[in-house]
């Protein structure tokens, strides 16, 4: 914020940055050759439902989009414990960069609606043949990418090591988000 | 290309500009008539205790607030889904998490403080927390949020320490003899002392007066921001009625442990007095509503 919005308490609502997105096929590719990791398929982006019809027409338009292909499993839409919505898009693994399209159709639908502010992540899991899942997120507002690994069967546990080793692996490839505590645990993400 | 719902208030923006510079102007005033009233050794020593009270009061709020308020400090494992909620509005808003604390009292009420975004703490009232369900209590979260990105600790103080130097002037004319005593040039009419008396008396009233606006105004602005981070403004709206008819039934011996800290409070914790229109700390509630539903009016409004 700069001065003068200080001044006058003003705070414009941030936009969201949707470009970084189109970085994960390749990364996909090299989690594979590093760490074993594959996709799954599955995709999600979870955002604000705005209150009132303007919105709703939106979201309706927007999993109307998604299930247009019929080959495609539908679109999953749920809200979680905090109020948020998740819109889950599930593809052929193979086709990852069908995947990222399909999650930018759905931010560019918000965003020229004008609810590009209420964008809050979006999530891409990965999983080895020993049953790990690691949940590649990125936070629309950071324009930052951070991984999320549920330890499995331990409750809410995370595998600290696991993400540090998929941050590792992904420096120079994504942006990563260097601030630790902006890791925020999805638990019960749909899809991971 | 990426539209925005997001209407800017301009009429909000003026009239808060406006109420600063005239505290600004106030404050200069002050300084220009001391300089020219009291001999000019006293100057600048009037204005280097008034700025570090001013200074001290905006660098220590957060722990005197906290402490005023009996709040503590919560790790994310004491309360996690108060962490949870706020992690997740600060990364909507692209601004760095701050401390979260609980004050044990029964007073739903929350505040937030701190003299900068990354040293700034957020504390819910227990009584908050009992009353709220989730979606409310987020929206008196963000609105707080906005509390902070708006700096709002450190713009309230800046703009107080007019009010400050001329309560502290106050109270140092009261013992005329430091400023008249001794004084050779005391020729003719009233000695400087009631002069000084009377002129930081004015410059107190009217500070504190522009204050309270001022204070209102940025209660508007941290609720409109609020609005548009959660995209809920219904959930403000009844937050606002649940709080504020709650603290109206309170009994009044309740409430005056907590007058010191009204201005950073989400809602007042004294009751409507006369004049209170131009004394209170926060906008009514009618006109918080109203400004809510000119908000969910844009929200809905189909493309």
């Amino acid at each position: 914020m700069g001065f003068w919005d200080v001044i006058t308490g003003r705070t414009r609502p941030k936009q969201a940055n949707l470009d970084a997105l189109f970085g994960i096929p390749s990364a996909a590719i090299t989690l594979q050759a590093s760490l074993g990791l594959e996709p799954t398929g599955n995709g999600a982006v979870c955002y604000r439902a705005a209150e009132g019809p303007a919105f709703r027409q939106t979201q309706d338009d927007v999993v109307a989009l998604l299930d247009a292909d019929p080959e495609a499993p539908p679109v999953e839409v749920t809200r979680d414990e905090y109020g948020y919505t998740w819109l889950l898009n599930r593809h052929d693994p193979a086709d990852i960069s069908g995947l990222v399209t399909d999650l930018h159709a759905v931010n560019t639908s918000l965003e020229a609606q004008g609810f590009g502010p209420g964008l809050l992540c979006s999530l891409v899991p990965f999983a080895d043949a020993g049953g790990r899942t690691v949940g590649l997120v990125y936070l629309y507002k950071q324009g930052t990418f951070y991984p999320f690994a549920p330890k499995p069967g331990a409750g809410r546990q995370r595998d600290n090591l696991l993400e540090i080793q998929v941050r590792d692996a992904l420096a120079g490839e994504l942006p990563l988000e260097e601030d630790l505590s902006r890791w925020l645990a999805v638990w019960g993400a749909p899809g991971l | 290309m990426a539209r925005t719902r997001f209407v800017g208030d301009t009429g909000l923006t003026a009239r808060m500009t406006a109420v600063l510079f005239l505290l600004g102007g106030l404050f200069v005033g002050l300084i220009a008539i001391l300089i020219a009233v009291l001999p000019l050794q006293w100057a600048p020593f009037i204005a280097v205790i008034g700025l570090g009270l001013v200074w001290f009061q905006w660098y220590n709020s957060d722990t005197v607030a906290m402490k005023a308020m009996r709040a503590r400090e919560v790790s994310p494992q004491e309360a996690p889904e108060l962490h949870e909620m706020i992690g997740r509005l600060c990364a909507l808003a692209d601004m760095p998490k701050p401390r979260v604390g609980i004050a044990d009292t029964d007073l739903p009420n929350a505040f937030a403080t701190g003299r900068s975004p990354k040293r700034s703490v957020v504390v819910v009232t227990t009584g908050i927390l009992r009353r709220l369900d989730a979606e409310e209590l987020e929206a008196v979260l963000a609105h707080e949020l906005s509390h902070v990105a708006h700096r709002d600790v450190l713009v309230m103080t800046v703009a107080s320490s007019a009010g400050i130097i001329a309560a502290m002037l106050t109270r140092g004319a009261q013992y005329g003899a430091i400023f008249g005593g001794g004084r050779r040039d005391n020729n003719n009419g009233a000695p400087v002392w009631l002069i000084v008396l009377v002129i930081s008396l004015v410059t107190y009233a009217i500070s504190f007066l522009l204050l309270r606006l001022l204070s209102r105004y940025r209660e508007l602005s941290a609720d409109r921001a609020a609005a548009y981070l959660t995209m809920k403004p219904h959930a403000l709206a009844s937050a606002l009625q649940k709080i504020t008819g709650e603290i109206n039934r309170i009994p009044d011996r309740d409430l005056r442990a907590s007058q010191a800290m009204n201005a950073f409070f989400i809602a007042p914790a004294v009751r409507g007095v006369s004049l209170r229109t131009l004394t209170s700390t926060h906008p009514s509630l009618e006109q918080r509503l109203e400004q809510l539903a000119r908000i969910q009016a844009e929200l809905n409004r189909p493309a």
